[in-house]
């Protein structure tokens, strides 16, 4: 520390020194020299880029996207044949990623809950399968986990002329399970339209219930009254089309398994596997969430009368929410990312059939660039989602 | 509560009668847990007769495959037989010492560093014993000085190359999330808008994209002629990653010590370096020892990624074991649990270290 900075009545003039000395001065410095190491960095590397990209003919830039992809994908959402584009063949691969993605949350959730409140049973064994159950699956790597499933999927089942029916019309084989669907009908179109609705519907009676409810301390049944309002559209709507019977059932034609809707091995084991290993962090979330709540607060409730179901509902899930939902949505998108491990098992996600991609054309850094962006894109949206969902959530104290 | 001073003291009653308490109490207090504990004895009773049937009783140890096929139980005899093949991949038959003489190095200061937290004279040894460390693993895995024959890169396998991979790589980006952690809670906006950038970049795509950007990216960010092989590539590739992750760890640390210490560093007419040194970081970083910890647990189950780029981990190795013989490939569960126990092995007594540190470390919080 210089002895004559910021002396009162300044009799000497300031030198340089005391300008190298003077923290705002040097905050500027620091600044400068980080952000030009940042872009001689980047400039070198880009630069050295350019030149081996030159060197080897690549030419850059995502004119690829429009050029016939001419390579088959097992299982898509949308249309695709091989004569599709790059684009299509991506969007495949995008839609496969929300797909297992999707799936894996819902039943993560359902699964790490149950476990989670188990681990807090006061019944001893349930607790301790529980235990056995988080701390084994948590402890071993997913992506073991996912080859021990696809070594195992389509191993333990037989062949397709074999096929094992443990309910009638669900049909497994060593090719993943076959399932009957309902054929394509008007009636299914209005069911959609009938949901949406009821939405809507659920939304502004729960308006007018939270109103009756603060204006005249009327509790109106509004969990009820929600799912008897949606299940009665949807049923209505069911009905108005013709209530349509008709199933696609799979059956044995050949050595094939024709129609139905087919649940491939890949698929079936990226689900499982996913699935399990983040249900047992979901499980930790939901034990340390309910935790979390003091005992206090039961009491509290007791003591105003409260029964223990509105108790739960009322006043012990809003708190452990609060502090669950954070690390839940956290472990969500680590599901998201870990989707990509996909790749190993040949279930076509978005890593998979950019790869392919990258494989074909030479196009690393665009391809890269897609998946990267993509991944980055879902995080962010996750993020920003969050902070708004905590700045609702949070206390508002006095 | 005035009764309960008149009983004798130690356990109330025999042990029959404590031991049908403690059923009553655990297992039977209502009609729903009655339900539930029948129903889990049921559950264990279906599951466990079979595993242990087929993993114990039926299983056979004899390293070949006519053993195998006459047994209905695990063939225990495919991982007797690859031992190590699965256990140090292709590095040289002759040689296989080395690898194991680093990985029980490698343990050691591992060991020797967790326990230093506890033990106050193991502590300043930490830092000497990886500076002295790594360059003896780097010998004895690489060799070509002291007598040692050498031995590539891309030789290297197994368990001695799922930790090294992650050790190093946190022992590297130990350093590199410290600075991005005191950057994103810097006052300048530079140089936190770089390090946020970063951490969230970096923690916003898998790990696996990561490894391919080093895998398929790298080579054309350098110059030409350079070249830098696959295995430090995906070295680096992890340490970046690892850092991102570090650094919010860090960033806890940092955010947990209170206001007044920085402001007391700042009265003592501390510089910030030495206000850091001194002051803040010894605090913040005893914080954020058992999420350290955890980060390292989940940064040696992602080692397992660099399988799909085509290194030879100890996932990698178990698949080179069942590749190596068609005879063996059947044998896939028992090769996949081998692996499994040695994961969950290191994995769990480490997160019980970690839990157990947590514990310790905030016994001086309460007076």
């Amino acid at each position: 520390m210089s002895k004559t900075q910021k002396a009162p009545g300044g009799v000497r003039s300031k030198g340089l020194t005391d300008y190298l000395n003077d923290e705002n001065v040097r905050a500027v410095i620091y600044q400068i020299v980080a952000i030009s190491l940042v872009i001689l960095a980047g400039w070198y590397l880009v630069s050295n880029t350019l030149a081996n990209l030159e060197r080897q003919n690549i030419s850059t830039g995502y004119g690829f996207l429009d050029l016939e992809a001419s390579f088959g994908i097992s299982e898509s959402m949308i249309n695709y044949t091989p004569e599709s584009n790059y684009a299509t063949a991506l969007m495949v691969g995008f839609l496969n990623t929300v797909k297992v993605a999707v799936l894996g949350i819902i039943l993560c959730t359902i699964i790490g809950t149950i476990f989670g409140v188990a681990r807090l049973s006061s019944n001893w064994i349930v607790r301790t399968l529980a235990a056995v159950y988080v701390e084994t699956f948590r402890n071993i790597p997913v992506l073991l986990q996912l080859f021990f499933w696809y070594a195992i999927i389509p191993g333990a089942f037989p062949a397709g002329r074999n096929a094992w029916q443990p309910i009638p019309d669900v049909l497994l084989t060593n090719r993943g399970m076959y399932l009957p669907v309902p054929v394509a009908d008007n009636a299914y179109s209005y069911m959609g339209i009938a949901a949406i609705i009821a939405f809507i519907v659920i939304y502004f009676i729960k308006k007018w219930a939270t109103k009756r409810l603060d204006a005249t301390g009327q509790p109106f049944p509004i969990v009820w009254a929600s799912l008897g309002i949606f299940f009665g559209l949807v049923l209505l709507a069911y009905l108005v089309g013709g209530a349509p019977t008709a199933m696609d059932i799979p059956s044995l034609q050949g050595f094939n398994i024709r129609g139905g809707y087919n649940i491939s091995p890949e698929f079936m084991s990226v689900l499982i596997g996913l699935t399990i290993y983040t249900s047992t962090y979901v499980a930790e979330v939901v034990r340390s969430g309910i935790q979390a709540v003091p005992n206090g607060q039961w009491e509290a409730a007791e003591s105003l009368g409260l029964k223990r179901s509105i108790a739960l509902r009322k006043i012990i899930l809003p708190q452990s929410m609060r502090v669950a939902i954070p690390p839940l949505t956290n472990q969500y998108l680590n599901l998201t990312k870990n989707s990509s491990l996909a790749v190993a098992v040949g279930y076509p996600d978005l890593v998979s059939v950019s790869n392919t991609t990258m494989n074909q054309t030479g196009q690393a850094i665009e391809a890269i660039s897609i998946y990267m962006a993509v991944y980055l894109g879902l995080s962010l949206i996750t993020s920003l989602f969050m902070n708004w969902f905590n700045k609702k959530m949070a206390l508002v104290e006095r | 509560m005035a009764n309960s001073l008149k009983l004798p003291p130690g356990p109330i009653g025999s042990v029959g009668q404590r031991s049908v308490i403690w059923v009553r109490k655990n297992l039977f207090n209502s009609w729903l847990n009655s339900i539930l504990t029948l129903l889990s004895f049921a559950f264990v009773l279906w599951v466990l007769p079979p595993i242990i049937e087929w993993a114990v009783v039926n299983s056979t140890f004899t390293p070949t495959i006519e053993a195998c096929r006459a047994t209905t139980g695990a063939c225990w005899g495919f991982v007797n037989a690859n031992l190590r093949l699965i256990l140090f991949g292709v590095y040289p038959f002759d040689q296989q010492w080395r690898p194991l003489l680093a990985m029980i190095v490698l343990f050691g200061i591992i060991i020797a560093s967790l326990a230093g937290v506890k033990y106050p004279r193991l502590q300043k040894m930490i830092i000497p014993m990886w500076v002295v460390g790594i360059p003896v693993i780097a010998i004895l895995m690489w060799g070509g000085m002291l007598g040692l024959t050498y031995v590539q890169n891309s030789a290297w396998g197994g368990l001695p190359l799922t930790l090294i991979l992650s050790t190093i790589g946190i022992v590297f980006a130990f350093p590199l999330g410290l600075l991005l952690a005191l950057g994103r809670q810097s006052n300048m906006p530079a140089i936190k808008t770089l390090s946020v950038v970063y951490i969230e970049v970096i923690r916003g795509v898998p790990l696996i994209t990561v490894l391919f950007m080093a895998s398929v990216m790298f080579p054309l960010f350098l110059p030409d002629g350079v070249s830098i092989d696959k295995l430090l590539r995906a070295q680096i590739g992890i340490i970046l990653f690892t850092a991102a992750y570090l650094a919010e760890v860090f960033r806890g640390g940092l955010q947990a010590v209170p206001r007044g210490q920085f402001e007391a560093g700042d009265s003592l007419g501390l510089s910030y370096w030495q206000s850091m040194r001194l002051i803040i970081l010894p605090q913040a970083l005893r914080l954020v020892i058992p999420p350290t910890v955890n980060s390292f647990i989940s940064m040696l189950k992602d080692t397992t990624l660099v399988v799909i780029i085509g290194l030879f981990d100890l996932l990698g190795s178990v698949k080179l074991a069942l590749r190596s013989d068609p005879a063996w490939t059947k044998y896939y569960v028992e090769g996949y649990a081998f692996a499994a126990a040695i994961f969950f092995l290191i994995c769990f007594s480490m997160a019980r270290y970690s839990a157990y540190l947590e514990k310790e470390l905030r016994k001086g919080e309460r007076r």
